[in-house]
């Protein structure tokens, strides 16, 4: 299978807090990969640095073979979707207009009605009705905000979906129906995804492989029946939730 | 002998610091105006920044000059008549507001209202992460967040100044004919014989430089803002801060401009 997406030895740091040290990883076209590590381990900087949001420091980065960084950079980012950990949606903006924003920038930029149309549909496909439309973020519970940002991550049907800490902050009812829709939505779109998430049920329900970060590399990667009967001492702490082990608990 | 190497490094480390931010921001505001004349352009986004920065900071900008220009009136009124000069005040009244109470006024009020708005904004929407989903979505946030509000910025506060002026005159006005005992009639004929284009023409133009001054700082500060409520409170009072001690010094710059040739 190609890889989607290929990382090699890739460092980043912020002044002396020396984040991703060596990440190697790879990803391959229409595979949904979680991965999960302690906070402060450097997922979300990962993510990052693959969108081009912050700069590796040494490495290499690529994306369907081509190295990130070069080229059109509209033409790059429009194959990704991405869904924030808070969603990210735009306070000034109608709901609709947030899950549109991509459709009515570009080259291929549709006419406001039809962006209008085409962003309703995004949302039944997440769960919303079309009274929804017209409120502003600020209006909706958190797990309708979520779900608004799931609609706007794959509103331009993107080949790689990008999900950080997708179930945060929510209940486990809802948590549950934000991870099913994911699963649905990348099978159904065929998309690449990338999840990062401490969440155990996320893992589970939407993960075909697994990799964890730890102390800035990727200390473990397998699938998800892999992950229950390694005996790696972290991956098992991890899961298990356990205090003590070989992660620090005050880091 | 150390307490004063000391002090100096301190001192150098200040200056470079200065210097450094000093930098930045003219980074910030080369990159606004290279943004301004590339596509694409968000008139929507254009549309609502008018409404916010122009016509909705007409009422404070309005009080403000309708309250100076009667004070205005009193202070010159009292200190004319030291020398029976008190014939001068509707003449003074008009420079003095259109040369400098209309656009310093009015620019300080502005960056009051504005470059705080601007800042908790665009701070509130980068601790947020809404600036990198700008991002992913192939949307600059320079262009689509800086670009239309320094430009409404630098087009509307000179037109705000323009009725600060005319309010700021009408206060002089309405305390002189019902407090000083002006003739309405003289007291406006005495304003607009005194008054030269220029006087007017450079108040306008003090605008403009005071507005872009006040959206870029909002935009520089909000951009650049710490994270949480305590990094976005402190982008906010630097905006403020920045906009209105520049506001000041352009404004002696250009005093001395077009003035003192």
């Amino acid at each position: 299978m190609t890889d989607m997406i290929e990382l090699r030895d890739v460092h980043k740091a912020f002044g002396a807090n020396r984040v991703l040290q060596g990440v190697t990883l790879s990803l391959a076209k229409g595979q949904s990969l979680v991965v999960i590590g302690g906070s402060g381990t450097g997922k979300s900087v990962l993510l990052k640095c693959i969108l081009g949001l912050a700069t590796p420091d040494a490495g290499s980065i690529r994306i369907d073979g081509q190295e990130t960084g070069r080229g059109d950079r509209d033409a790059f980012l429009a194959r990704f979707g991405m869904l924030f950990q808070g969603a990210a949606l735009f306070d000034s903006l109608r709901v609709w207009e947030n899950v549109a924003f991509r459709l009515q920038r570009g080259a291929d930029r549709l006419p406001r009605a039809e962006a209008r149309e085409a962003a309703i549909a995004k949302l039944r496909r997440v769960g919303l009705g079309a009274g929804v439309a017209d409120l502003y973020p600020a209006e909706l519970s958190g797990g309708m905000q979520k779900r608004v940002g799931l609609a706007r991550a794959i509103a331009a049907e993107p080949a790689i979906i990008f999900f950080d800490e997708p179930t945060t902050g929510l209940d486990p009812i809802m948590a549950g129906v934000i991870n099913d829709l994911i699963r649905e939505i990348v099978t159904e779109m065929g998309a690449t995804a990338m999840t990062i998430t401490h969440d155990m049920s996320s893992v589970r329900a939407i993960a075909d492989r697994v990799a964890m970060l730890h102390a800035g590399r990727v200390q473990w990667t397998g699938t998800v029946a892999e992950m229950d009967s390694t005996a790696d001492p972290y991956v098992q702490q991890f899961i298990h939730g356990r205090a003590t082990g070989p992660i620090e608990s005050l880091r | 002998m150390t307490l004063v190497l000391r002090l100096l490094a301190r001192l150098g480390r200040a200056v470079l610091s200065a210097l450094a931010a000093l930098g930045r921001v003219a980074l910030f505001a080369g990159s606004v105006l290279g943004h301004m004349l590339r596509p694409p352009f968000y008139p929507r986004e254009f549309a609502g920044a008018l409404l916010q920065i122009g016509w909705l900071s007409l009422p404070v900008v309005g009080l403000t000059a309708l309250f100076t220009g009667g004070a205005l009136a009193l202070q010159i009124y009292s200190g004319g008549a030291r020398f029976n000069a008190e014939a001068v005040v509707p003449s003074i009244v008009a420079i003095g507001m259109v040369r400098e109470l209309g656009p310093v006024l009015g620019g300080l009020m502005v960056a009051a209202r504005v470059a705080s708005s601007i800042a908790a904004e665009i701070g509130t929407m980068k601790v947020t992460e809404q600036i990198d989903a700008l991002v992913t979505l192939s949307t600059h946030p320079v262009k689509y967040l800086a670009v239309p509000r320094v430009l409404a910025a630098t087009l509307t506060v000179p037109l705000l100044v323009a009725v600060g002026d005319a309010i700021g005159i009408a206060g002089g006005w309405l305390v002189g004919i019902t407090r000083l005992g002006f003739n309405p009639a003289t007291y406006l004929r005495n304003t607009v014989d005194f008054l030269e284009p220029w006087d007017v023409g450079s108040g306008l133009v003090k605008g403009a430089v005071f507005g872009f001054i006040v959206a870029l700082m909002g935009c520089y500060h909000g951009m650049t803002s710490g994270r949480g409520a305590q990094g976005v409170g402190r982008a906010t009072k630097s905006a403020v801060v920045a906009a209105s001690v520049l506001i000041l010094a352009a404004n002696y710059l250009l005093t001395g401009l077009f003035f003192t040739s």
